[in-house]
């Protein structure tokens, strides 16, 4: 069995008559934390959208623990083991906190000792328990979404840009949950903005631009060379820091 | 971990606000129509019919709003399972003549839940099939699926004319729920009275599993965002095709209620009680029961009252009712969160 629990080859993604993804490779190693950097409108949500099924992949192939899944629907990638936050949270709104978790929790009922763990990563959840998930504000509802993914251990998390839009202090409350999360052993894809975030969490990272993966290593690599990150990411990122 | 106490200090609640305004319309309209209506009696009688007319529509139209709200699909079609809901109760009237016209009352019942019985089998049935023939094949196709079900419609009508003969059909209602309950001097129609508790009933029921069901829970995120319930790995296509046939079975449902509330069986008043529908789910908010139930609720009772005080504006009331209730929520009473 290969170390790599997920793997893209030469992955073309069309959106209607638009071609947007142009043959990615993306390897993302069992049990570490690989980060998805890139310019705005690089392809990462794309990516993450096509490996969960939402798009047909037009051409290539992605593998998840040695199956095909490339033609897969949506809800059997998701069943073998896939959980997926997307970048707009896609929280049920009308449901409440608790709500939104039992209909995560395919398996059966809601795991106490699970549930008292993801209410010490995010202590909102827990008060807010029997309110409607649409009242939460948008760092809650991140919350909500990240523990909709975690509510039962999954092989594989993807999560896109968990601190889109949220203020300093709760940016490191995910950091700080991503790193309990990383202890675990989880294996997670990250598609992140904040390069700050990215540094303090990442593994390996592969950065994408124009629908293809541009760049992969090791994250700490990355993290020490200004330059690469100048040419790879360009000024956007500074301004994220 | 923090306790209580600690967290209510560092983080305060929001608020939550539940939406009793489209409830509060229902009472405000009643009172409303009273000093116009004049007499107590007359206005007690005219209520009552216009609730067991609203429960009657709301059993029609709840399964076209979760329909449309979880796979986006307008199907027209609707009217078919009224109709047919209506007339196969005659498959069990016919054994059935003898608790019809018997004098004991739970015979009388009896014959009636059998009606309903037959009735929601088979349209679930049907509505298994419509959902395979007509209905697949034009997944997200607005323009086809208007076309297509209003054609499956109007061969549905036809193969009415077909089995049952084109001429309407006197329909009894059983001996013991025949005849009026007078209190003091006001009259309500029994059968009135057994449509608003049937009606309160299946919607209790539905409501049940809309909130206390995972299966519930599922279809409330699914009209929610679809997207989202499939990433979670549930089908929504098999709890979509599960809401078609419940949705079916219950047009059925207030398919014989309608029946016998008119008395009478015509192929089309599937068709005639089709745009009544589209109404009541567009004032709701499209996929919300509770704003379908609202919803059905007033569009009789302006239909009622409009009819008894000025019966030239009756057919044009639903329609002005939307206008008004569209100018005031545009998505609808109780609109959905869309994805
Ligand atoms: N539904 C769509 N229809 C057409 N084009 C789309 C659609 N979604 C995305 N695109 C295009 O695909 C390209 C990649 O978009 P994508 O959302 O994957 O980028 P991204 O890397 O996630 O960007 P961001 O950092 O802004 O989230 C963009 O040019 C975008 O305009
Ligand atoms: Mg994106």
């Amino acid at each position: 069995m290969s170390d790599n629990l997920l793997n893209l080859q030469g992955v073309h993604t069309h959106i209607g008559q638009y071609h947007i993804l142009h043959g990615v490779d993306l390897a993302i190693p069992r049990g570490q934390l690989t980060m998805l950097l890139g310019r705005n409108g690089a392809g990462k949500t794309t990516t993450l959208r096509t490996i969960m099924g939402l798009w047909q992949a037009s051409q290539g192939s992605i593998t998840f623990d040695g199956r095909d899944i490339t033609k897969l629907p949506t809800p059997d990638i998701a069943q073998a083991g896939i959980a997926y936050v997307p970048e707009n949270m896609a929280i049920f709104a009308d449901l409440t906190v608790r709500e939104n978790l039992i209909l995560a929790a395919r398996n059966g009922d809601l795991d106490p000792a699970r549930l008292k763990w993801i209410f010490g990563l995010f202590p909102a959840l827990e008060k807010f328990w029997s309110l409607a998930a649409g009242v939460l504000s948008g760092g809650q509802k991140q919350m909500l979404a990240i523990a909709r993914a975690i509510v039962e251990p999954r092989d594989l998390l993807l999560i896109d840009e968990p601190t889109k839009g949220l203020a300093p202090a709760i940016i490191m409350n995910m950091v700080q949950a991503f790193k309990e999360l990383k202890s675990t052993g989880a294996t997670i894809l990250l598609v992140e903005q904040n390069f700050l975030a990215a540094k303090l969490l990442g593994d390996h990272v592969a950065v994408m631009d124009d629908g293809r993966v541009v760049h992969r290593g090791a994250m700490a690599e990355l993290a020490e060379d200004a330059a690469l990150q100048q040419k790879l990411l360009g000024l956007s990122m500074d301004a994220h820091q | 971990m923090s306790t209580a106490t600690e967290t209510s200090a560092t983080v305060t609640l929001p608020k939550v606000r539940i939406d009793y305004l489209p409830v509060l319309l229902v009472p405000i309209l009643m009172l409303l129509a009273l000093p116009l209506v004049g007499s107590f009696s007359t206005w007690v009688t005219l209520t009552v019919a216009a609730l067991a007319m609203g429960m009657m529509i709301f059993l029609m139209a709840s399964g076209l709003t979760l329909v449309f709200g979880l796979m986006d699909v307008l199907n027209f079609g609707h009217g078919v399972f009224i109709s047919f809901g209506a007339y196969v109760s005659l498959i069990a009237l016919g054994p059935l003549a003898g608790w019809v016209e018997s004098t004991n009352l739970w015979l009388n019942v009896g014959a009636l839940l059998a009606c309903i019985l037959v009735a929601m089998l088979v349209t679930g049935a049907l509505g298994y099939a419509f959902e395979r023939v007509v209905i697949r094949p034009v997944y997200g196709q607005h323009l086809k699926q208007i076309l297509i079900t209003m054609g499956g419609m109007i061969v549905a009508e036809q193969m009415i004319h077909v089995i049952w003969g084109a001429s309407p059909i006197p329909l009894r209602l059983p001996e013991g729920l025949r005849g009026a309950i007078v209190i003091g001097d006001a009259a309500m129609e029994k059968y009135r009275v057994i449509a608003v508790v049937l009606g309160l009933l299946v919607f209790g029921a539905m409501h049940l599993v809309l909130n206390r069901t995972k299966i519930g829970l599922l279809i409330r995120a699914g009209v929610e965002n679809p997207e989202m319930v499939e990433a979670l790995g549930y089908k929504i296509r098999r709890l979509f095709v599960g809401v078609f046939i419940v949705g079916s079975a219950l047009a059925g449902l207030g398919g014989v209620l309608w029946a016998f509330y008119r008395q009478t069986l015509t192929a089309g008043m599937g068709m005639e009680v089709n745009v009544l529908i589209f109404i009541v789910i567009i004032i709701g908010g499209l996929g919300s029961v509770g704003g379908c139930f609202i919803g059905a609720i007033l569009v009789a009772l302006v239909a009622n009252y409009t009819g008894f005080l000025a019966p030239k504006l009756a057919l044009g009331s639903s329609i002005l009712l939307m206008v008004v209730i569209l100018l005031w929520r545009p998505q609808g009473l109780y609109p959905v969160a869309k994805r």
